[in-house]
């Protein structure tokens, strides 16, 4: 086995294994638990930084073996692997510290954070995925890690809730399963290449790639939230606040649009694509998400289901970007992977914090809470301007590029919905804030815990400021070579061989 | 010293087994104890037979040097090579599970000596080459599973003889058309009726008589009616035995026959048939397991389902073989036999296994839960796991000969199973009251349980092994 095979496998471990051991770590021992979690968390990142200035350089990483005959099972990272693996590095070690704070001396920790763990493994061997079938492993892996996870409070809502959550994800997986084995059937078992490798079929299997790409459209879009297939995401949240974070920023949601990514430029390839007259149907259900998801959210009087609605609809930005086929819109697509990341985290980080101290759920109690909780606010403030696409936020960069993208390709009608879509990002989010920093408090709280030294505790307190700063520096830094932006260049270079 | 070069490690598999059951017979003291160093001594002359497979090939023993038409032979397959794998790797656990399950003098007596018996006869089944030999130990799996059923007590005795009747009639079609094979054909060893059989009515005969009586050993809907009451009622490692190897016998042999024996007259008619029943199967089962009142139902209709999906396999067996049904029965064997075990631990500790009731004990012992789990994603046909990569093979074999409906009726079994499979775990995650335990689960039982749901998952990595033994050593 190489060194980048050793890494690879490492970075997978380095969440694995502490995922295990907690599993028996007893319900009190909570100091070791967190010496697990944290340094599980803090290798990864360690590992994940040297495997990018690896693929940086240009080193390729690979490790493979075969599962069946002429059937392989391949780990790989290209720069593609580094955005969603490196987003994920960095949100789970913040969330593991979010969600230490969060679920203070409530019953079955090691049962949560062992399945915490055990998402991010799947989350991180997705990223890595060199094939389709390794993906489906981790993709298919990534729903039964994050049941658990959405049942954790096992009343008959969240029952429910995971009920519906596994019939819609079962449900594609299996539609993804038809696909993956049809696609392995007309082509073999080939790695992601930049480009797509199934270019040479094009006239000899037209009807029948038809039917694959639709398939796995279909499975991806369960969890990417796609409509009509998002019903599943407004009820998952019933879940606890890092869960519903870690969800709609890094593994669920994303997870589907990754695999959207990976499918249309590594697998079928943006020129096949419009040869088989398929990219136009999936750019036009993703404009219909945008502008359905911020309707929705518009409607919604409770702060996390607003938000869950917000992310249906900015999900689609990145199906959006890479179905539009041309490089800069490639290029906004990819951004907004990490950005909305950022962004979608820090507000339900906030969202938390709000239920955790005040007992605020429901947008007509945040009048003035501004006032009691400052800093939170401020991070909510952040996140939502960058939402919306203030300049110069990170979601104002996303936003440019995909605009420049629709304009370059020549479709000129998608700008209006990057329009539509920000009007009605402001008329959702504007009224909060306004609510929040001008209206008079309440005179009573719905359920106020004691007062601590700080506006809440500490671990609750620091992670949306930390990713709050983030997702304002990829906006303002976003010239910088290190940003997400200039990542995302890095991989449509690489892809599109300019 | 070459191991592989001893020529009668498939001999051994027969003779431990069998020998062991004799001294726990004679030394009943000894029972826990024969019973154990008799499992992995099994497993050794598995190990054995395995390397001289691969080393040399398929092989023929002749019994006492007398050789056909007259004497009894054994034959060692790649095929037959994965079932007595797959008894052994489903056998050990249980055996473990066994030592700590049965608490009364007088279910240990009769315990040790019919089940080590019981899977001598198993490994016999799989290694006969003729169809008398063949028609006897199908007669005593039976007759020896039978016994163990009533193991249960006196609330087991209708199901017990329920079983028995259905069997005895399934075992009477067998010699029926064992009859009419030696009456037309004069020999019996089955490579050499495999030359000579020709498409006569009398041949068609035989092989409708052998598929009815081995479909009814093998609970194929709607002759299953036997399998959920004997299956459920049993104690839970035979119940595990039951489920995961000794309807797999049957299995094993109508295929053997099919693919051998009558392969000219095996039509794309009787498959279809065959496939049909099992849709019957899969839709009957999973119903009757997602309206299961007891957990230990639900375990069992869902063989039921399972079994179906074998009739699914069935289908395909002129482009695929053997490899995905042997795969499927392998995965579903550990697969099955973890979820009987951790069933038991579940009932054992309530004191029953209702599922109105069951959440307290599924809290109570979450490795059970997890053992449960990993089986029921094996069985689900989530990656990874050896029901996975089942479900890849037959989905392959489907989707490549244009097969579509059968491909849509393998993916929708996988969600029907996940639907009954949830209906358990969901329970284990509701909050609620600490559970007064009515008996002790004790941590052998509760790993042994979940090590052989490891083993459904780990199966999944297997595939290369799998592939090369059967593909290389067809019957």
């Amino acid at each position: 086995m190489t060194f980048g095979g050793v890494l690879l496998l490492l970075i997978l471990l380095s969440s694995l294994v502490p995922g295990v051991l907690i599993f028996f770590v007893a319900e009190q021992r909570r100091r070791l638990r967190t010496v697990l979690n944290m340094s599980g968390a803090v290798i990864k990142l360690l590992l994940v930084v040297v495997l990018l200035e690896g693929v940086r350089e240009g080193l390729f990483f690979q490790l493979s073996f075969n599962v069946l005959p002429g059937l392989a099972f391949v780990l790989h990272a290209d720069a593609l692997s580094i955005l969603f693996i490196a987003l994920s590095a960095v949100l789970w070690l913040v969330t593991t510290i979010y969600a230490i704070g969060y679920l203070e001396n409530s019953p079955n920790r090691s049962r949560f954070f062992g399945f915490f763990s055990l998402c991010v493994f799947t989350t991180t061997g997705i990223a890595l995925a060199g094939n389709l079938f390794t993906f489906l492993i981790f993709y298919e892996l990534l729903t039964l890690a994050t049941y658990p996870l959405v049942v954790h409070r096992g009343t008959a809502p969240s029952l429910r809730a995971g009920r519906q959550y596994l019939i819609y994800t079962l449900g594609g997986g299996v539609a993804l399963l038809i696909g993956v084995v049809g696609l392995n059937l007309l082509a073999g078992s080939q790695p992601f290449t930049p480009g797509g490798y199934l270019g040479v079929l094009a006239g000899q299997h037209d009807t029948e790639l038809k039917i694959l790409f639709v398939l796995m459209i279909l499975g991806f879009g369960v969890k990417s939230a796609l409509v009509p297939l998002h019903g599943w995401l407004p009820q998952a949240m019933v879940a606890p606040a890092p869960v519903s974070a870690l969800l709609h920023a890094v593994a669920v949601v994303k997870a589907g649009a990754f695999g959207i990514v990976r499918l249309v430029q590594d697998v079928f390839g943006t020129g096949l694509l419009i040869y088989l007259d398929l990219l136009l149907v999936v750019l036009l259900l993703a404009s219909v998400t945008i502008v359905y998801g911020s309707l929705r959210a518009l409607m919604q009087t409770d702060i996390k289901r607003r938000l869950a609605f917000s992310t249906v609809s900015q999900v689609s930005y990145i199906t959006l970007g890479v179905t539009l086929a041309g490089p800069i819109g490639f290029i906004g697509g990819l951004a907004h992977l990490v950005h909305q990341g950022l962004m979608k985290i820090t507000l339900f980080f906030c969202a938390g914090n709000f239920a955790e101290t005040l007992g605020v759920h429901r947008i007509d109690q945040l009048n003035g809470i501004g006032r009691r909780m400052p800093w939170t606010m401020a991070a909510f403030t952040v996140g939502a301007l960058g939402m919306i696409g203030l300049p110069p936020m990170a979601g104002f960069i996303s936003k440019w590029y995909l605009a420049q993208g629709a304009l370059e390709v020549g479709q000129q009608w998608v700008i209006g919905v990057l329009i539509l879509s920000s009007l009605l990002n402001m008329m959702y989010f504007l009224p909060v804030l306004y609510r929040a920093w001008f209206k008079p408090p309440m005179e009573q709280w719905p359920q106020e815990r004691l007062k601590t030294r700080w506006e809440t505790h500490l671990s609750l307190l620091l992670p949306p400021l930390f990713t709050a700063l983030l997702a304002l520096l990829a906006g303002l830094l976003a010239g910088m070579s290190t940003s997400p932006l200039a990542w995302a260049e890095l991989i449509t270079l690489r892809n599109y061989a300019l | 010293m070459d191991l592989s070069l001893h020529p009668h490690w498939a001999v051994w598999c027969i003779v431990v087994p069998l020998l062991a059951s004799g001294l726990a017979v004679l030394v009943p003291r000894w029972g826990k104890t024969v019973g154990v160093v008799g499992a992995l001594l099994t497993l050794l002359a598995v190990g054995g037979a395995t390397l001289h497979l691969l080393a040399h090939g398929p092989q023929r023993i002749e019994i006492g040097g007398w050789g056909a038409p007259l004497g009894i032979q054994l034959q060692l397959t790649g095929p037959a090579l994965m079932m007595l794998w797959m008894t052994a790797l489903v056998s050990v656990p249980i055996t473990l599970y066994a030592c700590d399950y049965f608490v009364t003098r007088s279910q240990q007596l009769r315990f040790w000596p019919l089940w080590l018996l019981l899977w001598a006869t198993m490994n016999m089944l799989y290694l006969s080459a003729d169809l008398f030999n063949l028609y006897i130990t199908l007669e005593l799996i039976s007759l020896v599973a039978v016994v163990l059923v009533a193991l249960a007590g006196p609330k087991a005795i209708r199901a017990a003889i329920r079983y028995l009747l259905m069997n005895l009639l399934g075992s009477l079609c067998f010699l029926l058309a064992v009859a009419l094979m030696y009456g037309a054909y004069g020999m019996l060893d089955i490579k050499m009726l495999a030359e000579q059989v020709e498409a006569t009515p009398l041949t068609g005969l035989a092989l409708a008589l052998m598929s009815i009586g081995l479909l009814l050993k093998s609970a194929l809907f709607p002759l299953h009616i036997w399998l959920p009451p004997a299956h459920a009622g049993a104690p839970a490692p035979v119940s595990a035995v039951l489920s995961a190897l000794v309807v797999k016998a049957s299995f094993y042999l109508m295929l053997l026959l099919w693919l051998t024996l009558y392969s000219s007259l095996v039509t794309h008619g009787l498959t279809t048939l065959i496939g049909v029943l099992g849709i019957g199967a899969i839709l009957w089962g999973s119903v009757q397991a997602l309206r299961a009142a007891r957990l230990k139902q639900l375990v069992a209709y869902s063989t039921v389902a399972q079994l179906g999906y074998i009739g699914l396999a069935i289908t395909l067996i002129d482009v695929a073989a053997w490899q995905p049904v042997l795969t499927f029965m392998i995965a579903h064997a550990c697969a099955k036999g973890a979820m009987f075990l951790a069933a038991g631990n579940f009932q054992r500790a309530a004191g029953h296994d209702r599922m109105a009731l069951i959440s307290t004990a599924l809290r109570a012992l979450p490795v059970s839960v997890f053992a449960f789990a990993l089986a029921g994603v094996s069985l689900i046909g989530l990656p990874p796991s050896g029901g996975f990569l089942a479900k890849w093979l037959l989905l392959s074999a489907a989707l490549d000969s244009g097969r579509w409906l059968i491909a849509l009726a393998l993916v929708g079994s996988g969600l029907l199973t996940a639907l009954y499979i949830f209906r358990v775990l969901e329970r284990a995650m509701r909050p609620g009251a600490n559970l007064q335990p009515v008996g002790r689960v004790s941590p052998l039982m509760e790993w042994s349980a979940f090590g052989l749901g490891l083993l459904a998952i780990l199966l999944g990595f297997a595939g290369v092994g799998i592939t090369q033994i059967v593909a290389e050593w067809p019957v």
